[in-house]
């Protein structure tokens, strides 16, 4: 288990936090020049799903789940039919005869699970009448099953037909649900992490056993997602990472994240910030770096080394709701403050630059001073430790930005609580998209 | 008869070659009485002769029992004409009919005849009064009347000769519409009012009849006694009377088969049938009665008959003969042997002698003529040709002129008139006159016209030999009338008007097959008028279409329309009788020669680089401002062949010309004399004028107007709602694209804004207001503050980036010279109309956006767009910003305008820094 504590970081941090705010008007490396705004919702939009490379889902509070063309920013289809919030929304494909279909499938307070056709909005089936709303889904196309979690587990057939019943032993229900190798998956819930496997016998009879319980956290956990086929990551509102094994579920790696200056290096201090400030809120991975939303501030630890990369204790003015690693250095992450911002994970100046001595030798102090470890350790975690910078930022949205989804070039959808979804382009490929439309035009009409 | 008679048509020494150094004719040597004080003063202060304040309609008539009196003018308000006195000018214009009325019986002839009198027009000065006036004769008929004609005239007056002369042509179609209706009316109330008289005839002659044959039978010892003689002398008249009336009323039935002279006599088609059908009902009626002799004792019955044929008739008469319908029971009466005294009876008022219908609608034609032709030369002129220039952009007209209407009023007016609104199904409208231009001959403005002279030089010389015959002929034959030499004017203009609007209308639904058919076999003016017929007759579907590249042709028309009116007036009027035939054809046959050329050098379709710089080398030329420092065309080193190279230059100097005399003419239009103009335009105008003060007011206001021509959201702050507003509606002139009602500027709102309304709108006013309120907006203003700008009227600053181009030095310097905001708004106008421009050239040419062979990448085309704009159309980096912008708009309004558009707009804009100015 790696433990890396930071240093007294008072002054680096208020440099830091207005660094932040000061990125400033001109921003070169912003390719999100033009933006169009997506109005439908009439309430919080929590959730977007991308259904193909054009067309993205949109879902939130108010029950409604819109279907948007995202290269022309028009509404496709909107998807009537539950009563209450949707609390979770995820891509089902369905493999029919021939081709494959993707569709959707909500799941609503209205303790409600529909399914629906994104191409005509037709509401193809429909569950009513749960115990209980469910809070996560889980599809395994593979076995062509889905699983609703919420306070019971349930497992769904392609028709919607419940296979398998698990009734939850906690309170708390489950939160988030990953698929593991082995027709393995992973439910959290509230402290605990567990393994349940699945069996479909030869007369397609599936059977859920309960594995194990990985009981290792000491907060409620907040997030839960495969890395790779290896390995699966987990945080929990306290600030712990652990980086387990998919396929003996061992712990690889444990990581307490503490933003505040620890009194002795083998102590934990719990009590030291609010849990909130250390609260890992989400966490996303590409396989090789997983990155972490730790209260406003960015996290990135590589799974190769178990160390940390990078990270920003204030990369926003508030919570980060969600992440997302466009590349090995590229970031995006959004935030209660309504604005999304865009990292890169740049190498430390050298220390012969004039400009970064004093971070380097504050960190330097902080270390001489306090740290106990081993030289050469340190030297080495110097060594891998990468700035994450500030590239860009978009602003635009009135409330907090819940969600986003990144359509590569095609551009970036964010929705937020000022009910509005936010599609940002690069408006010099738009503009040349606009021309070639044009002169095809032209060219259909024979000129002017 | 007449006083001072300076009357002023086209006359003029015909020295062709040299060009005119006094724009207009000027009035013979012998009636020089100084009419303009020395040259050097106001030259607006000529006018100040008139005893009328503005240009006026003038009806009046040549009654026969009081001679000319004036009927009614338009506008109807007694302060229009001032002091001014009508009863002389109604003289002075009614003094010059050149109608060639004839009435009574010609030789051979039993019956009175109809005389059909085409319309004559008259430009007459009268510079004791100050008052020039384009007059109108028309000739109404009358059964009561004497010869059964009323003569009646329209003058256009105005205290401006040069207005006259300039818009004659289309003062002359416009009031030959009214005319046209009038007379249609009139034919129809003077085909009721035969029908009347015939009955009531038929009715004397039975009763005549009845009284005789039963004194006859009383007492046949009597026939010749004294009183049995009376009466058949009395039944012979009448029979006379309705034979003649019987003649009258197949007279004017035969009108609308006649060949017509006058080339505005446009009617609509069904109407005309109408009123034809209606006629011949009537004349089929009445000759179908038995002969007055036939009817002995059957008086009773046959008044039964005519009643129940009567109403029959009106049956299928249409709804707005309301006149009739509400009496259809006429009872005829007996008509007395003697008809009342000439001065006794009182004379039809010229609503009585129309149609209701038509008498209102020709009075509603006369009207709009009046708010047309409203305001002086130079700015009609600027309007025109703003307006046609405007049709031939249509792609970015959206930017930053205001909605031309399709159906604009040029058309509107000059299609066939139909005062019941026929007119839907008749939608091949006329081409509405050229615009005539001033021909200020400026220093620099000779190149062009030598060349047109030039030509002209060579046509005449082929035209002058065909020139003794004509004069003379035409007087004679087309008028029908004895008074050759006093027609000389009239007719002369009448055969210009002929011959141009031959030429011009090419769409004209003429009821005359053909025009020359009654004149002296002529060769060339037969050959002619064929070509014409054949130019005019042959592509009449070729003027509907409205590609482009059409346009783009009649884009390079307009010049030379421009010399074409100005060559018209150097020509002797005897010239322009027999002439005009030649020169106007030779002349279009020119300009297709042009046009032509012009197609070679525009190949359709395939090239649309090569296509659209032109076009946009013509547009910008036309919109050139004189004050530019750059050469016009200097810009643009595009691939045009020569002959559109020297077509530009022409509209180079012409563009100059009227862009200067369009805003001088603007100034005009503001003071008190001139007046009318759309009301839009007339707001704008203002607003012209807050922005020359905002311009003068503060240094900044170059970033302030790079930031709104560029699509960067401009937020005017301040506590006063006034100031703020008024700001708005300056600035809103500078709004690419504002939206046909403005839906881009918010001129107040005090409510903290959200990021839709920072892209919907792209100026706002926004209220400071010191409460919690207060503080969420400016929270909202500095969240948003990357992509708005900020003007604090208050406190006098803007935040912005910083601007440092060269473009709009030239609208935003605030030491600039112009005063006025009205002329500022003109040269806005131009100046941002050359922006249009470019933007179009850059938006639809095809090299600068996409890659011309596979090799390229991206970089090459981006790297070539911007030596595009660097280096041909010289501008900084931060106007190409404004271009970038402008051809964006184009781009999105050309793919999808935003009223069809289902997506949400796009907002395009720029991270940079701002600065704060301040004053």
């Amino acid at each position: 288990m790696l433990r890396w504590i930071l240093g007294s970081r008072e002054a680096q941090s208020s440099l830091e936090k207005s660094s932040v705010l000061c990125i400033g008007e001109e921003q070169p490396q912003n390719c999100f020049t033009e933006l169009q705004v997506l109005k439908g919702h009439f309430d919080i939009v929590r959730f977007l799903v991308q259904i193909d490379d054009f067309r993205c889902a949109s879902a939130g509070d108010d029950g409604l789940v819109l279907v948007w063309n995202i290269e022309t920013g028009e509404k496709l289809l909107e998807l009537r039919g539950h009563s209450q919030q949707i609390t979770a929304i995820t891509t089902f494909k369905c493999n029919n005869a021939l081709m494959t279909q993707t569709m959707l499938i909500t799941a609503s307070s209205d303790r409600s699970l529909s399914l629906w056709d994104p191409d005509t909005g037709n509401r193809v089936q429909t569950i009513s009448d749960l115990h209980s709303p469910v809070k996560c889904l889980l599809v395994l196309e593979r076995l062509c099953l889905w699983l609703s979690g919420g306070e019971e587990l349930c497992v769904w057939n392609q028709d919607f037909q419940l296979q398998c019943h698990q009734p939850n032993p906690s309170d708390t229900g489950i939160t988030a649900l990953i698929e593991l190798p082995k027709n393995c998956l992973a439910a959290a819930m509230d402290k605990e992490i567990v393994i349940y496997r699945i069996t479909v016998s030869a007369d397609t009879v599936v059977c859920l056993t309960e594995m194990q319980r990985l009981s290792d956290h000491r907060d409620q956990i907040r997030a839960l997602i495969n890395v790779n086929d290896n390995m699966f990551a987990s945080g929990s509102h306290v600030g712990e990472l652990i980086l387990w094994d998919a396929i003996d579920w061992n712990i690889l790696a444990y990581e307490h994240i503490l933003w505040e200056e620890s009194q002795s290096a083998s102590e934990i201090r719990m009590g030291s910030s609010k849990p909130s400030e250390m609260s890992i809120q989400h966490l996303c991975s590409n396989g090789k770096l997983i990155l972490a939303a730790v209260g406003s501030g960015l996290y990135v630890y590589s799974v190769l080394t178990k160390t940390v990369l990078a990270y920003r204790k204030v990369a926003h003015d508030s919570n980060v709701l969600h992440t997302m690693l466009l590349s090995d250095s590229e970031l995006i992450s959004c935030s209660e403050d309504g604005s999304v911002r865009m990292w890169e994970i740049q190498d430390l100046p050298l220390p012969a630059e004039p400009a970064s001595a004093g971070f380097f030798g504050m960190l330097t102090f902080g270390r001489s001073s306090k740290h106990s470890g081993p030289p050469s350790k340190k030297v080495l975690d110097v060594s891998n430790l990468k700035m994450l910078e500030l590239i860009g930022d978009l602003i635009g949205h009135s409330g907090a930005v819940q969600m986003f989804v990144s359509f590569k070039e095609n551009g970036l959808v964010t929705c937020s609580t000022d009910h509005l979804l936010i599609l940002w382009k690069n408006g010099e490929r738009q503009s040349h998209l606009r021309s070639l439309t044009l002169f095809q035009k032209l060219e259909e009409n024979g000129g002017l | 008869m007449i006083g001072s008679p300076d009357v002023v048509a086209f006359t003029k020494e015909d020295d062709y070659g040299q060009p005119n150094p006094e724009p207009w004719p000027p009035i013979p040597e012998e009636f020089s009485i100084p009419l303009y004080p020395p040259a050097d003063s106001n030259p607006w202060a000529k006018t100040s002769y008139a005893k009328f304040t503005k240009d006026f309609i003038l009806i009046s008539e040549f009654s026969e029992q009081v001679g000319p009196q004036p009927l009614l003018t338009i506008p109807d308000e007694p302060k229009v004409c001032g002091t001014f006195d009508l009863n002389y000018f109604s003289l002075r214009i009614m003094s010059v009919d050149y109608q060639a009325s004839f009435v009574g019986h010609p030789p051979g002839s039993g019956y009175p005849r109809l005389s059909f009198v085409e319309d004559s027009r008259v430009v007459l000065g009268d510079s004791k009064e100050g008052a020039f006036a384009y007059v109108h004769h028309l000739t109404l008929y009358d059964l009561e009347a004497r010869g059964f004609v009323r003569p009646f005239c329209m003058a256009y007056i105005s205290a401006d000769e040069r207005k006259i002369m300039l818009q004659f042509q289309e003062l002359s179609l416009r009031f030959s519409q009214a005319s046209e209706c009038l007379k249609a009316g009139n034919r129809r109330a003077f085909a009721k009012e035969l029908q009347r008289k015939l009955q009531d005839l038929e009715y004397t002659h039975s009763v005549l009849q009845r009284e005789e044959g039963l004194q006859r039978e009383a007492d046949p010892q009597t026939r010749y006694s004294a009183h049995a003689v009376e009466k058949a002398n009395e039944l012979a008249n009448v029979e006379k009377s309705i034979y003649e009336h019987r003649d009258l009323l197949k007279q004017i039935t035969s009108y609308h088969g006649r060949p017509r002279r006058d080339p505005h006599a446009a009617m609509c088609h069904k109407c005309m049938s109408e009123c034809l059908a209606e006629c011949e009902d009537l004349l089929e009626k009445f000759s179908k009665l038995a002969g007055p002799l036939g009817c002995i004792g059957k008086g009773e019955r046959g008044e039964g008959e005519i009643q129940s044929e009567d109403e029959a008739g009106e049956g299928e008469m249409e709804d707005d003969e309301d006149g009739v319908k509400r009496r259809p029971s006429y009872t005829p009466q007996l008509i007395r042997a003697k008809s009342a005294k000439c001065f006794d009876k009182r004379l039809k008022t010229l609503q009585e002698l129309c149609d209701e219908t038509f008498y209102e609608a020709s009075m509603e034609l006369l009207k709009e003529t009046e708010r047309g032709f409203r305001g002086d030369l130079c700015y009609l002129y600027t309007r025109r040709l703003d307006r046609s220039l405007r049709r031939k952009q249509k792609v970015t007209n959206f930017l930053f002129e205001e909605e031309v209407c399709e159906d604009n009023d040029d058309e509107i007016t000059i299609r066939p008139f139909c005062p019941v609104n026929h007119s839907v199904e008749l939608h091949t409208l006329l081409k509405p006159p050229h615009i005539v231009l001033a021909p200020e001959p400026l220093e620099d403005a000779t190149e062009p016209f030598s060349e047109m002279s030039h030509t002209l030089d060579s046509e005449l010389g082929l035209g002058e030999s065909h020139l003794e015959s004509s004069p003379s002929d035409q007087t004679l034959e087309t008028q029908d009338s004895s008074e050759g030499t006093k027609c000389s004017y009239s007719s002369g203009t009448n055969m210009t008007k002929q011959q141009d609007q031959q030429h011009n209308l090419d769409s004209v639904i003429s009821e005359a097959p053909d025009p020359d058919s009654d004149v002296t076999p002529d060769h060339e003016r037969e050959s002619s008028s064929e070509d014409m017929e054949t130019t005019a007759g042959d592509d009449d579907g070729d003027h509907t279409p409205v590609s482009l590249l059409e346009h783009n042709g009649e884009c390079e028309d307009t010049p030379l329309e421009v010399c074409e009116s100005d060559l018209l007036l150097p020509i002797d009027t005897a010239c322009c009788m027999s002439q005009d035939g030649f020169l106007y054809e030779d002349l279009a046959a020119d300009t297709a020669d042009e046009s032509d050329h012009n197609s070679k050098i525009q190949p359709p379709q395939t090239l649309v680089v090569n296509q659209e710089p032109q076009a946009l080398h013509l547009l910008q030329d036309h919109y050139t401002v004189g004050s530019l420092s750059e050469s016009p065309a200097a810009g643009l080193e595009l691939p045009v062949g020569q002959n559109a190279d020297s077509i530009s230059h022409v509209s180079v100097e012409e563009g100059s010309d009227c862009t200067m005399s369009a805003s001088t003419g603007s100034d005009r239009a503001l003071s008190p004399f001139g007046y009318g103009a759309v009301v839009t335009l007339r707001q704008r105008r203002k607003a012209g004028q807050g922005a020359l003060r905002f311009v003068r007011q503060y240094p900044f206001a170059i970033q302030a107007l790079w930031c709104l021509l560029s699509g960067r959201t401009l937020v005017v702050l301040g506590e006063d709602e006034g100031r703020v507003r008024k700001l708005v509606a300056a600035l809103a002139l500078f709004v690419p694209g504002p939206g046909k009602s403005a839906e881009r500027i918010q001129a107040w709102m005090s409510c903290p804004f959200s990021l839709s309304d920072i892209y919907r709108w792209k100026l706002i006013g926004l209220q400071r207001v010191s409460s919690p309120v207060g503080s969420s907006l400016l929270y909202s203003l500095s969240r948003y503050s990357r992509y708005i700008s900020i003007l604090d009227i208050d406190q006098k600053t803007l935040r912005c980036p910083p601007y440092r181009g060269q473009l709009l030095s030239n609208i935003a310097d605030h030491r600039t010279y112009i005063r006025r905001g009205s002329s500022y708004f003109l040269h806005l106008q131009s100046v941002l109309c050359r922006l249009a421009a470019k933007a179009f050239l850059l938006t639809f040419t095809h090299h600068l956006h996409l890659p011309v062979s596979l090799e390229e990448g991206p970089e090459v085309v981006k790297g070539r767009r911007l030596c595009f704009l660097q280096e041909q159309l010289g501008l900084d980096e931060d106007d190409n910003e404004i271009l970038l912008y402008l051809s964006q708009l184009i781009t999105q309004q050309y793919l999808q305008p935003p009223s069809e558009s289902t997506a949400p707009p796009c907002f395009s804009f720029k991270y940079t820094t701002s600065d704060l100015y301040k004053i």
